[in-house]
């Protein structure tokens, strides 16, 4: 789970990370309260999790009150890769005079939490990777020793801190180390972190990921969930325990396992049709919950057919059919539906299916081909 | 013959008492792996599977008193570190855990503890494991095997069942059937059980099925193209998954470009590997490498 800008600033803050947090606005007007309260110059910075946001018009600087309004006001309502803008930060503006980046990452391919640190602050730690690879320092941390003095020593060598910054440098890292596990995160990051003009180091922005598998023990932290940025389908899904990504297609699947569920997308794909979903079902595949999963599928206008794709391994394949009859029986919107079920109980399933008049298939090939098919309709 | 588990397996089994352990030790028992004991703490001097099986209040007194060697965890997302920990503590060799939903931190210390102490950890996030007409530890339903000679290996559960049953469908039967699990941070990754296929006298083929995310699948296939000379297939879902999302398995994720489809498939076609389009594929392609 993505947390914005201002958020990931709160964490921070709480572990000692030097920061100018500012406020959040959701109208022009409290963005120029805002402003009035930080009494100097401020930039107002779209609150969204899609990258990008600077070249989209979501970051500017403002001199007065009045110019923090008026750029809030462009701002707030702005479409960024989809995302219309409703939050903005009204932060203090800094000098900068020298700009870095530092990260941690959970890296699976070295299995340790990482330290990422660039001299080249500002850009994205990706460009950087591609153009001028050695100019990151990829520093893996001893898992069960954590984040060592000598590590946060080696880091601020790296990237050249003055000497009489050492000691703030340190507080940064361990601060931003500290915040990273506590969080459970897969990823912290300040970029960029500056030294003003002043000789201040300050984190200017900061974007935190927070493992899904940890979330269970931090409620605090999955109620700074941003529905806004999710689409609505995917929030019910995630309500009803069901495992949904919404993609552009129109052939809806239905599938129990995650590894299966993508490969029936991909097998849509090479049928030449195009998935409207990923939808894992998970175990069990009782009726109330296919008929959640069908509801969420059929939300989506653009799917003309659905393609279900059931292993019945422990799931018994005639439970199965008899919960997708029942819950078919649910349904406001009717489109094709190509039901595969394998496995064990399978052939109890196919007299169940066929007395409902759903199409049944044996391979997955088969599967995705007549569903192709369905979704372009007679003569299509 | 086969790797990892066999006749010789004496497995405890954490969390049997529960509604997911008793179902999956009672399929286990049936499909004929020696469960020597059970683990519930609380529940010491009970039995379980109307009462085969005797629990114990830890894993310690399981293994004191059975000599059990092996471990399948069934517990909570919450408590499945401390399990495998457990697990390793008590001195039995092999750990696999089927619980999904383990915090990744939480594995990186648990990776690295049993690595340093040598105890083999199969998962989290796995089906598990079935040497065919030996043993089954895991959720693997047994009735989709046939015995054989060719070894798969996956980090999925229902993607693997799907290519068994293609192969037994086939009649190309199999040797042992390893579900590596599907998180970031698992505790056997391909290579390492590419390697003992490709050590085991009676494993003649392999198959491999990945998934996008991460690059153990780059890994594999160099590895594969230095050491491994036994036939092989290989299957990678995900090729229509955007970027940046979670599709399911916490480690199935492109980010930053890297782990696609593409990239996974062209690794493993550069190491000569035959890479199937659609997982009925398979058996027709460790034909075409030579499998009878």
């Amino acid at each position: 789970m993505k947390l914005q800008e201002y958020r990931s600033k709160e964490i921070l803050a709480r572990h000692g990370v030097p920061l100018l947090a500012g406020e959040v606005a959701t109208t022009p007007g409290e963005a120029r309260a805002a402003a009035e309260r930080i009494a100097g110059p401020v930039v107002v910075k779209a609150q969204v999790l899609v990258g990008g946001r600077g070249k989209a018009g979501g970051v500017k600087l403002a001199a007065t009150p009045a110019e923090a309004e008026a750029r809030a006001a462009e701002i707030i309502g702005l479409d960024i890769k989809g995302v219309t803008v409703k939050t903005v930060l009204v932060a203090p503006a800094a000098d900068i005079a020298k700009e870095f980046y530092l990260g941690l990452i959970l890296d699976r391919g070295a299995r340790a939490v990482t330290v990422i640190a660039s001299a080249e602050g500002g850009v994205e730690i990706e460009e950087t990777a591609r153009t001028n690879p050695g100019a990151i320092l990829r520093l893996p941390l001893d898992p069960l020793l954590g984040l060592q003095d000598h590590n946060v020593r080696r880091a601020g060598f790296f990237l050249g801190i003055p000497a009489e910054l050492r000691t703030a440098f340190a507080s940064v890292l361990r601060g931003l180390y500290d915040a990273f596990m506590g969080a459970d995160a897969d990823l912290a990051e300040i970029n960029p972190l500056v030294i003003t003009a002043s000789g201040e180091l300050l984190a200017l922005d900061a974007k935190i990921v927070l493992d899904d598998s940890g979330l269970f023990r931090h409620p605090d932290l999955e109620a700074m969930r941003d529905l806004n940025e999710e689409e609505p389908s995917e929030t019910a899904a995630r309500e009803a325990g069901i495992n949904f990504i919404k993609l552009d297609g129109s052939i809806g699947c239905m599938v129990n396992g995650a590894g299966l569920a993508m490969t029936t997308m991909d097998l849509v794909k090479l049928a030449g049709g195009e998935p409207a979903n990923f939808l894992d079902i998970g175990g069990g595949a009782k009726a109330d919950r296919v008929a959640a999963a069908f509801r969420i599928i059929l939300d989506d206008p653009n799917v003309q057919a659905i393609l279900v794709n059931i292993f019945g391994g422990i799931t018994r394949g005639d439970e199965v059919a008899r919960g997708i009859v029942e819950a078919r029986g649910m349904l406001e919107r009717e489109v094709p539906m190509v039901v595969r079920i394998v496995g064990t109980n399978a052939e109890e399933a196919k007299p169940i299916l066929a007395e409902a008049n759903l199409i049944t298939a044996d391979s997955l090939d088969d599967a995705a081909a007549k569903a192709v098919a369905a979704a372009r309709g007679p003569g299509g | 013959m086969s790797i990892l588990v066999g006749r010789e397996t004496r497995l405890v089994v954490q969390g049997i008492t529960g509604r997911e352990g008793a179902f999956h030790s009672a399929a286990m028992l049936e499909y004929g792996t020696n469960i020597v004991a059970g683990m519930t703490p609380g529940k010491g001097g009970q039995t379980a599977l109307d009462g085969r099986v005797p629990v114990f209040d830890t894993v310690a007194d399981a293994v004191a008193q059975t000599g059990a060697n092996a471990s399948c965890i069934f517990v909570p997302a919450a408590a499945a570190p401390d399990a495998m920990l457990e697990a390793a503590d008590a001195g039995v060799s092999l750990v696999v855990c089927i619980t999904e939903g383990v915090p990744a931190l939480d594995m990186l210390r648990v990776y690295h503890t049993l690595r340093a102490r040598g105890v083999r950890l199969i998962g989290p996030n796995c089906p598990g494991l079935t040497s065919v007409g030996e043993a089954k530890v895991g959720i693997i339903p047994g009735n989709i095997h046939a015995p054989g000679t060719v070894g798969l290996v996956s980090r999925s559960g229902t993607l693997t069942y799907e290519v068994v049953q293609a192969m037994t469908d086939a009649g190309m039967g199999q040797s042992t059937c390893v579900g590596i699990g599907g998180d970031p941070i698992v505790g056997t990754s391909f290579t390492d059980v590419l390697d003992l296929f490709n050590r085991d006298p009676d494993t003649e083929a392999i198959v491999m099925i990945g998934e996008i995310g991460g690059d153990e699948e780059e890994k594999a296939a160099a590895f594969c193209a230095r050491e491994v000379r036994k036939p092989m297939a290989a299957f990678i879902a995900g090729r229509t998954a955007p970027p940046g999302r979670r599709m399911g398995h916490a480690g199935a994720i492109i980010s930053g470009g890297a782990g696609t489809a593409e990239s996974k498939r062209a690794a493993l076609e550069a190491a000569g590997i035959r890479v199937a389009d659609s997982p009925s594929r398979i058996p027709a392609l460790l034909r075409d490498a030579g499998v009878r």
